[in-house]
C-alpha cells in the first residue's frame, strides 16, 4: 500500500512503470524470510544425511540391513549433527508459518486465482505445447505482467503439492505426530519409507530452485529482483 | 516535538509497548505454569525448541499410543548406539549378573526407595512391540519387556508439586522426562529385550523405554531416579545431557 504513494513521483522520471507494484508487500516479506528458512531447511536437511547417508524402504532399516540405496559418503561423516536438527526444525516452524501466511492471503487476495491459475485458454494444449516450445529453445522470456502456463503450473505444483507433502512426509518421522495420526506415516508405508520420500521431495525442490533462480537471471536479474525487493520493475530497458 | 499531538502519540505508544511487553512477561509465565516451556528454551535453537515442545503439549493427546507391531515385524537386527559404561562399579555389578545392582529412587516422592531387580521383575510386567529411531536416521522394531514408569512412581508417591523425573545412569548420558511422559503408559522401566534379559550392549540390567521420542531419550544403565520440580541446578541446567552436546532435550520432534 504505501509503495502507490511513491508513484506519482516515479512516473514523472519512467514512463511505463506498472501503476501497482508487481509483488504486494505481503509477497515480498514472505518470499525473502521463507527464502532464508529454505537455505537453512537444505543446509541442515543436507547436515542430517551426513549422520546417515543410507536410505531404507518400509518401517525400519539401519546399519547391517538391506537399504535400498546408500550417498557414497562416509557415515557420520562430520560427527554427530545435533544443531543440523536443530537448524532444521526452526526453519521448517519459520517456513511453514511463512508460507501459511502466503498461502491464505493469496487465497482470501484472490491472488492465485488471477497470477496463478492458468486460463481456460492457457489450458489448451496447444497453448501448453507452445510454452513448452518456448522453453525449449531458451528463447529469453519477454517483460510479461503475467505468467505464462508453465510458470502457473509449477508454482502451483510447488506451493499445493511438494510443499504440502514435504511437510507431511517429515511429520511421518515424528513418533509423537504418528502416535496421534498414525495414517501419516501408514500412508507412505513406513517411517524408512516417509524419510526416502521426504529426501527425494527435498531434491525435487532444490531443482525448482535452481530452476527459479535460472529463470530469473535469464529473465533480468537486477529487474527481477528489483521486483521482489522494492515491488516496482522499472522500465528503462537493462543493459544485457 | 513540541506538536502535542506526537507527544500525545509517543506516550500512547510508549504505553501500549509496556503492554505489549507485560503481556508477553505473562504469556511466558502461564506458558510456564502449564509446562509450555522446555528447559532448554535458552539459547538459538531455543525459538524452534519451545515451538515444537509447546505445540505438542498444547495440541496433541498426552496419552495417545506408539504404534504396536506383531512379532512378526521385528527388526532381526537392533544396531547398538555407544558402550556400555566404564566405570569400575558398573564392571563390578556385571561381574556379578547385577546381583549387587540396586535402582534408587528419590526426590519429590513420599517413600524414597531401593529396589533390586528381582524386585523390579516381580512388579507386574508389560511388554510392547515397538518402532524406535534414533536421530541419525535408522531404526528398528523390537519387543521391550519391563514395568510401566508410571506404576513405579506411584509407588512411591510423586509429590503434588513434582514437575520432572530424572534419569541417572552409570555412565554420563543422564535424562528427564515431565509427568506427561513419565506418566505415559508406553514409559517402561524395560529389563527385557525380545523375551531375553536385557543384553549389556542394549542397557542391562534395566533401561528405559520412551516410545514416544527419539531412541536417545531412552536411558540405559540406570542406577538412579530423582523426582524434582526444577531441573535448573542439574547438570548444566538443560534438562539432560543432549542439550549440552548439541542435541533437543525434548526429541518428540
Amino acid at each position: 500500500m504505501a509503495e502507490s504513494a511513491y508513484l506519482p513521483g516515479l512516473a514523472v522520471q519512467t514512463s511505463d512503470v506498472l501503476v501497482s507494484p508487481r509483488h504486494s508487500a505481503l509477497v515480498r516479506v514472505t518470499h525473502w524470510i521463507f527464502s532464508l528458512s529454505f537455505i537453512g531447511l537444505v543446509v541442515s536437511g543436507f547436515a542430517i544425511i551426513l549422520a546417515h547417508p543410507h536410505f531404507y524402504w518400509g518401517e525400519t532399516g539401519g546399519i547391517g540391513t538391506p537399504s535400498l540405496f546408500d550417498l557414497p559418503l562416509p557415515t557420520m561423516l562430520g560427527g554427530p549433527s545435533g544443531w543440523g536438527r536443530s537448524l532444521h526444525f526452526q526453519s521448517a516452524w519459520i517456513a511453514v508459518l511463512t508460507g501459511l501466511l502466503y498461502a491464505i492471503s493469496g487465497i482470501l487476495t484472490q491472488h492465485f486465482r488471477h497470477q496463478l491459475l492458468p486460463t481456460r485458454g492457457d489450458l489448451s494444449w496447444r497453448s501448453v505445447r507452445a510454452s513448452i516450445r518456448e522453453h525449449l529453445r531458451f528463447k529469453r522470456p519477454v517483460e510479461e505482467d503475467s505468467y505464462n502456463v508453465l510458470q502457473r503450473l509449477s508454482y502451483l505444483a510447488v506451493i499445493f503439492f511438494f510443499f504440502p507433502l514435504i511437510i507431511i512426509t517429515g511429520l511421518a518421522m515424528s513418533p509423537v505426530i504418528v502416535s496421534v495420526f498414525p495414517f501419516v506415516v501408514t500412508v507412505f508405508g513406513g517411517q524408512q519409507s516417509a524419510r526416502t520420500i521426504h529426501f527425494f521431495l527435498a531434491n525435487l525442490v532444490v531443482l525448482f530452485l535452481l530452476i527459479h533462480i535460472a529463470m530469473v537471471i535469464l529473465a533480468g536479474f537486477t529487474r527481477r529482483m528489483r521486483a521482489m525487493i522494492t515491488g516496482r520493475t522499472a522500465a528503462t530497458k537493462e543493459p544485457s | 516535538m513540541s506538536d502535542p499531538l506526537s507527544r500525545r502519540k509517543l506516550i500512547t505508544r510508549g504505553l501500549a509497548a509496556a503492554a505489549g511487553l507485560s503481556g508477553l512477561a505473562v504469556a511466558g509465565r502461564l506458558a510456564s505454569h502449564y509446562g509450555l516451556i522446555p528447559p532448554d528454551c535458552g539459547g538459538v535453537w531455543g525459538l524452534g525448541e519451545t515451538l515444537t515442545y509447546a505445540t505438542q503439549r498444547i495440541l496433541m493427546s498426552h496419552h495417545s499410543l506408539a504404534r504396536e507391531f506383531n512379532r512378526t515385524e521385528i527388526s532381526k537386527v537392533i544396531p547398538v548406539s555407544g558402550p556400555p559404561p566404564e566405570t569400575e562399579l558398573f564392571h563390578h555389578l556385571l561381574a556379578g549378573g547385577f546381583a549387587d545392582w540396586r535402582l534408587t529412587i528419590d526426590g519429590m516422592v513420599a517413600r524414597p526407595s531401593t529396589f533390586s531387580l528381582d524386585q523390579i521383575k516381580r512388579f507386574p510386567s508389560r511388554s510392547q512391540i515397538t518402532h524406535q529411531a534414533c536421530e541419525e536416521g535408522w531404526s528398528f522394531i523390537a519387543e521391550w519387556t519391563g514395568v510401566p514408569l508410571s506404576y513405579v512412581l506411584n509407588l512411591v508417591g510423586v509429590s503434588p508439586q513434582a514437575r520432572f523425573v530424572v534419569f541417572f545412569p552409570f555412565d554420563e548420558s543422564w535424562d528427564s522426562l515431565d509427568l506427561p511422559d513419565a506418566f505415559h503408559p508406553q514409559t517402561f522401566l524395560a529389563y527385557g529385550l525380545n523375551g531375553q534379559d536385557l543384553p549389556t550392549s542394549h542397557g542391562a540390567p534395566l533401561r528405559l523405554r520412551v516410545a514416544r521420542q527419539l531412541g536417545y531419550k531412552s536411558v540405559k544403565y540406570l542406577s538412579h531416579i530423582t523426582v524434582t520440580d526444577s531441573l535448573k541446578n542439574i547438570g548444566k541446567g538443560l534438562g539432560s545431557a543432549a542439550p549440552e552436546s548439541g542435541y533437543s532435550w525434548f526429541a518428540g520432534i
